[in-house]
């Protein structure tokens, strides 16, 4: 359709686009495996792991480990509720149904409203609510709120939902896509041969859309453990791994941060690799069977 | 009773998915917009209401004029960051987006392309933004690149902690956000079209600009108000890449929030969400009439 001038063109504009992708992440990869003397740019000042020695070690005051443990538990979590939350709804989506549109648009601008308002509206939410339980204790005299109550705030209450606001809207927008392909014929088919909703539905419908589940798995997961514009504020006193990775970025002045970023995006795409591979299996499984 | 569940099954069904995102997305919106008329003392918010946290925002903005109070330049600074963006991500993604489209033939090779383009968006956005540290720094490769050249005799400074590394960096991460959703109006054109008008004589050029780029409408659109609202908001590629030196609207609410000044963060965060929503209104605005022209 084009003539090869222009696809030539093109063919180079996204080469160059790739470079552009892929090069700074290649660069702080290589840099984090300098020597002892290393800097934050090249050149390359010997080769050893140094630098995720000294990680390992901790990073100044910060420990790193357990605010990459909070990640991961966090990031679990979201996984889970986004793939049960997304596919229900899912599901739900395919018949009208009460405030079926309203919810519809709200899904949808939650993903484009600015992070830093549903981050300050959340913390509002959790301020107002402290505010309402110290109060309830100060009125009744309840001890263990007057003594030991601080906050309600936290990674698996604020922090939870905070990210959730965040995946929720791709998980469902990738059930839409799902449900717009899925042929009803084959649970038709189901129902025809006596299976109850539940049959149906986990002897039909589930192993049909499991591929597209690992789909809104590796989102839930990946936009949590990378996310921190919509928790930043939200999330209490104990920080997820982005967060102090941000703080990281002003106090930190040697390859350390390099290490951790290697580290990080390593973990990522492990996650995404997994995803991938689990994906296609479970496609040429679904389709062997087909046959 | 059987019947009232399958009546409102699906109801029921949606029900997790709606009280998350009403408890998390819908409350904490409006809990905005009211605690933006609330009161506060320097370790309390007080339920209230005042226009003050308004007032306070835009003081002297009209009495000054013509110079600029603090609310209309950061305003300023952020609509360029966000026109800037969105321009040079709107002409990249839309390239993108085309190549994939229509210039890869096998549908393996064009998903493996796609999923190269979509895996960074999956890694950690603060890691992407520090790799241009080694780049762009005074000693980085750019700059050392040109002084061996002698391009330039001494290292440029504004690379780093600059606007200008705003600007790569806010490329840089939401580029996608515009090929996704481009890519995906151009999959539903019929590529019929496209050969009938080659075959009646169009240029490259008349081929996107009467058949491609009007098909790829919706896309764009939908691409724009992601990097729009994305940039408009933002406060941590600014507070990175800027070296936290260029204000913008997003930190200026994390700032306030920071020192408690909720009410005052929530009348700013209205007037942003307005302040988008007016950009959105007006882009859409802008693509309609060039389509009646």
């Amino acid at each position: 359709m084009f003539n090869a001038r222009f696809k030539f063109m093109m063919i180079s504009f996204f080469c160059f686009f790739i470079v552009f992708l892929y090069g700074p992440m290649f660069c702080i990869l290589v840099l984090s495996f300098q020597g002892p003397n290393g800097g934050l740019t090249f050149p390359m000042r010997g080769l050893s792991l140094f630098w995720f020695e000294s990680l390992f070690d901790g990073v100044g005051v910060i420990d790193i480990w357990s605010a990459f443990g909070r990640s991961l538990r966090l990031g679990l979590v979201v996984m889970v509720l986004t793939v049960i939350f997304s596919l229900m709804a899912g599901l739900a989506f395919r018949k009208k149904f009460m405030l079926s549109s309203v919810l519809f648009y709200a899904t949808v601008s939650s993903l484009i409203v600015p992070s830093i308002v549903i981050s300050l509206g959340v913390a509002l939410e959790f301020r107002i609510l402290d505010d309402a339980v110290k109060t309830l204790g100060e009125k009744h005299q309840i001890t263990w709120i007057l003594e030991d109550f601080r906050t309600t705030m936290g990674l698996f209450s604020s922090g939870l939902g905070a990210q959730l606001t965040w995946t929720l809207p791709f998980g469902l927008l990738i059930m839409f896509a799902v449900f717009n392909r899925f042929d009803p014929s084959y649970e038709e088919a189901a129902r025809d041969l006596g299976a109850g909703a539940w049959k149906t539905f986990t002897e039909a419908v589930l192993p049909i859309i499991a591929p597209s589940l690992i789909g809104v798995a590796l989102f839930g997961f990946t936009l949590s453990y990378d996310e921190l514009a919509r928790s930043s504020q939200a999330i209490g006193g104990q920080n997820t791994l982005p967060l102090e990775l941000r703080g990281l970025t002003t106090t930190v002045t040697d390859p350390t941060i390099y290490a951790l970023g290697t580290l990080t995006t390593g973990i990522s795409f492990t996650v995404i690799g997994l995803a991938l591979a689990f994906y296609f299996t479970m496609r040429r499984r679904a389709s062997g069977k087909k046959i | 009773m059987l019947k009232q569940i399958e009546k409102y099954g699906a109801s029921l069904l949606a029900l997790p998915f709606m009280v998350t995102i009403g408890l998390f997305f819908i409350l904490p919106l409006l809990l905005v917009v009211v605690v933006s008329f609330w009161d506060y003392t320097s370790y309390s918010i007080v339920p209230d209401f005042i226009f003050t946290n308004y007032e306070d925002i835009f003081y002297g903005c009209i009495d000054n004029l013509p110079e600029l109070c603090t609310a209309f330049s950061t305003y300023l600074s952020t609509i360029k960051f966000v026109i800037i963006t969105w321009f040079i991500t709107l002409i990249v993604g839309f390239l993108i987006a085309l190549f994939l489209a229509f210039c890869v033939r096998s549908i393996a090779l064009q998903i493996a392309l796609f999923l190269l383009c979509t895996i960074p968006f999956w890694t950690s956005n603060v890691i992407r933004m520090i790799s241009w540290i080694p780049l762009l720094g005074r000693n980085g490769l750019v700059n050392d690149g040109l002084v061996k050249l002698g391009i330039v005799e001494v290292p440029i400074e504004w690379l780093l902690y600059s606007e200008f590394a705003v600007i790569v960096a806010f490329v840089h991460l939401y580029t996608l956000f515009m090929v996704v959703p481009i890519f995906n109006s151009m999959l539903r054109i019929d590529k019929s079209l496209l050969e009938a008008a080659y075959d009646t004589g169009a240029s490259t050029w008349q081929m996107l600009t009467n058949v491609i780029i009007p098909l790829s409408r919706p896309g764009i659109i939908i691409g724009s108000i992601f990097v729009v609202t994305i940039v408009m908001g933002d406060f941590l590629t600014i507070g990175v890449m800027g070296g936290q030196q260029i204000a913008s609207v997003g930190k200026i609410i994390n700032v306030e929030m920071q020192y408690l000044q909720f009410p005052a963060a929530a009348a700013n965060a209205v007037i942003l969400i307005f302040t988008t929503l007016l950009i959105i209104f007006g882009m859409t605005r802008i693509i309609d009439v060039r389509k009646e022209l």
